[in-house]
């Protein structure tokens, strides 16, 4: 893996936007205030959670069961609203 | 400088001539510059070339209007077009035509040759007998009939250029220049 | 080696001399030539490069891009409503800094259509950031593309090799085509510093806000800048190289001219024998003929010109509203000067009309005559 690029005068810049806010740095989990969690019995394991999760933090597990990257959820929702099983809960971040 | 305006039809080989003529120029160690009247190039319409020859490097690079010499691949222009606009007294009109000369008694002033450069070009069977190809034939003529530039950078210049037919080419070009003759001025 | 070559084949024998790696265009009257010698360099394996065929211009330029990224020598080739498509893509190739080069035929735009050579398609694009130079002569062409990557590749920026359509790109002249060996001596290989790594995943071209966007921008100006320096620098080591040096400029009989005629492209070629004709008659004419016009060479114009008793640019080009861009651009360049010479602006040539010896002429003529110019253009020649 790379190192983060840091600068902080226009000298040390790369010449074009290279790696600003890049993912491995930018952990978008630290925006989040509802968190999805899966009710694995009500879950038929169609995987759309996975396809409409806007920030790749959805993973299928070795059972084909969805699981949350919570370093990097931001609690959108999004997973919440499409599944067609209402499996998945969002609840409060304490 | 040496200004030269090549006139055929689309599909005679007007702008090859134009070009073919500048490369055997250019084996001689001159300097060219050729170019077609920019146009959309269509079968059968009037088309006009133009080629400038010199010792020293060329910068002018607008058409030609007041040619030294020209050069008609198409008899039939002849009257449809004011082939001779521009030309400058004295300069020789090289006509592929089976008449002679004295057949073109409007040229007066001008120095005329004419060479049957469609027979020639049927011969070696360059383009089809209805739409011949005879722009290799005339250079030849030219060569002979002017001295503007010699057979045997023709030869290599027609060679390099043709993209079927090398040999027929080089053919056509060496039997014009054999047989062209030099002797029919002032109609 | 010698050869009588046109324009637009000089573009593909620059590309091919460079050794371009990718390859991605469409074809465009007038610039079609340059596809077709290319394509055939590459089926027949003279130019080991990767053609890419696309379906439009702007893919031309999106292609060309990915394959820059990914550190290619990558050249393309268009003109008119095909280059007016690309401007999306143009401002990108810039702000990504990416070394492509890129053949225009200066053909005028549409509507009416017409194939025609004029300057304003790419005239259109002086504010993308591309380095433009404006070529005079089938050598010329051929020599400014290699020259073209030489200044690119150090800076980082996209260059655009521009000729006049048929004028130019369909003319036939003498071509002295340099061998490869010496090529590759003066072009090396290029290492693209910042191209896609696999090993090195990052992110390009992200949303970058106004915190950074601003010095982002200051560098692309500073490296513009820059590359004034090294189109002199690569033109004078090219001419110490293959013995046809080049510069931001080229001027003619301009020692001890008062009356100095600014133009470009073949117009400036054609005005040499003017120049000549004029100096017979008495008249201490000079020409300067701008080469690169992006980066301007500002500093240089005004060491040029001021202190002359007057300046005359021939623009074949228009920025409706305002004037011609050589024009305009000059007398800008001027402003600030306490001996700035007076200045006249004539458009003439648009939509390919002839721009004969007669014609320049004239325009010295009326320059000559008048003690100071009316207005920003000087219309010559319309049927009135
Ligand atoms: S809440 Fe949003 S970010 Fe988190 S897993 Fe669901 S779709 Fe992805
Ligand atoms: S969308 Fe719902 S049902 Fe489908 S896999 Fe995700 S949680 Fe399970």
């Amino acid at each position: 893996m790379s190192e983060e690029i840091k600068w902080t005068k226009e000298s040390d810049m790369p010449l074009m936007a290279m790696s600003m806010g890049r993912m491995t740095v930018n952990k978008t989990g630290s925006w989040r205030n509802l968190r999805p969690v899966v009710d694995k019995d009500k879950c038929n394991k169609c995987g759309i959670c996975w396809k409409f999760c806007p920030d790749v933090s959805i993973k299928m597990d070795a059972e084909d069961y969805p699981v949350v990257d919570l370093e990097y959820c931001k609690g959108c929702g999004i997973c919440a609203t499409e599944c067609p099983k209402d499996a998945i809960t969002m609840v409060k971040e304490s | 400088m040496l200004e030269i305006r090549f006139h055929g039809r689309g599909g005679q080989g007007t702008v090859v001539a134009s070009k073919a003529l500048a490369f055997a120029v250019a084996r001689e160690g001159r300097y060219v510059q050729t170019f077609p009247e920019y146009g959309v190039e269509r079968r059968g319409a009037p088309v006009v070339a133009f080629t400038r020859i010199d010792d020293e490097p060329i910068y002018i690079r607008s058409k030609i209007y007041e040619p030294d010499h020209l050069v008609v691949l198409e008899p039939t222009l002849i009257g449809a077009i004011d082939v001779t606009e521009g030309l400058k007294p004295g300069g020789w009109i090289i006509i592929n035509s089976e008449k002679k000369a004295a057949d073109f008694p409007q040229f007066k002033g001008f120095k005329v040759a004419t060479f049957d450069a469609t027979s020639v070009a049927v011969k070696y069977r360059l383009g089809s007998a209805a739409a011949p190809i005879v722009n290799t034939a005339i250079l030849g003529a030219l060569s002979k009939i002017t001295g503007f530039v010699g057979i045997d950078a023709v030869r290599e210049a027609v060679h390099e250029i043709s993209p079927v037919k090398k040999d027929e080419n080089v053919k056509a070009a060496e039997e014009a220049y054999e047989t062209a003759v030099r002797e029919q001025e002032q109609p | 080696m010698q050869k009588v070559i046109m324009g637009n084949h000089a573009l593909s024998w620059g590309a091919l001399l460079s050794r371009a790696e990718v390859i991605a265009a469409y074809p465009i009257t007038p610039q079609t030539e340059v596809v077709e010698l290319l394509s055939n360099m590459c089926a027949d394996g003279d130019l080991d490069a990767q053609f890419i065929k696309v379906e439009s211009e702007h893919s031309a330029m999106a292609a060309s891009m990915g394959a820059s990224a990914a550190g290619a020598r990558t050249f393309t080739a268009t003109s008119a409503q095909g280059l007016a498509l690309m401007h999306e893509v143009l401002h990108w190739a810039t702000g990504a800094r990416l070394p492509i080069v890129m053949g225009n035929i200066n053909r005028a735009m549409a509507p009416p259509w017409t194939i025609w050579t004029e300057q304003t398609d790419s005239i259109s694009e002086r504010d993308t950031g591309w380095l433009q130079i404006y070529t005079s002569s089938i050598q010329e062409i051929m020599d400014s593309v290699i020259q073209a990557y030489k200044v690119a590749e150090q800076v980082y920026l996209p260059v655009m090799v521009v000729l006049d359509s048929f004028v130019l790109s369909h003319t036939n002249e003498n071509c002295d085509i340099p061998d490869q060996s010496k090529v590759d001596a003066y072009l090396p290989k290029f290492e693209n510093a910042y191209k896609l790594d696999v090993a090195k995943p990052a992110a390009y071209g992200g949303l970058t806000g106004p915190d950074w966007y601003y010095e982002l921008r200051y560098k692309i100006q500073k490296d513009t800048e820059r590359s004034l320096d090294l189109f002199e620098e690569t033109g004078k080591e090219f001419g110490e190289m293959f013995g046809r040096p080049y510069g931001l400029v080229e001027t003619y009989k301009l020692d001890d001219a008062e009356i100095v005629l600014v133009t470009s492209a073949s117009i400036a070629s054609t005005a040499r024998p003017v120049i000549d004709q004029l100096r017979e008659e008495g008249h201490k004419a000079g020409l300067v003929r701008i080469r690169v016009f992006r980066p301007f060479p500002s500093d240089l114009l005004r060491k040029l010109l001021q202190g002359r008793k007057k300046v005359l640019v021939i623009d074949r080009n228009i920025s409706f509203g305002m004037s011609g861009a050589f024009y305009e651009e000059t007398k800008a360049a001027l402003y600030n000067e306490k001996s700035a010479p007076p200045m006249w602006g004539y458009i003439a040539g648009l939509g390919g009309r002839d721009v004969p010896v007669d014609v320049i002429k004239e325009t010295f003529l009326e320059t000559i005559k008048e003690d100071h110019p009316e207005g920003d253009i000087i219309w010559i020649g319309v049927k009135k």
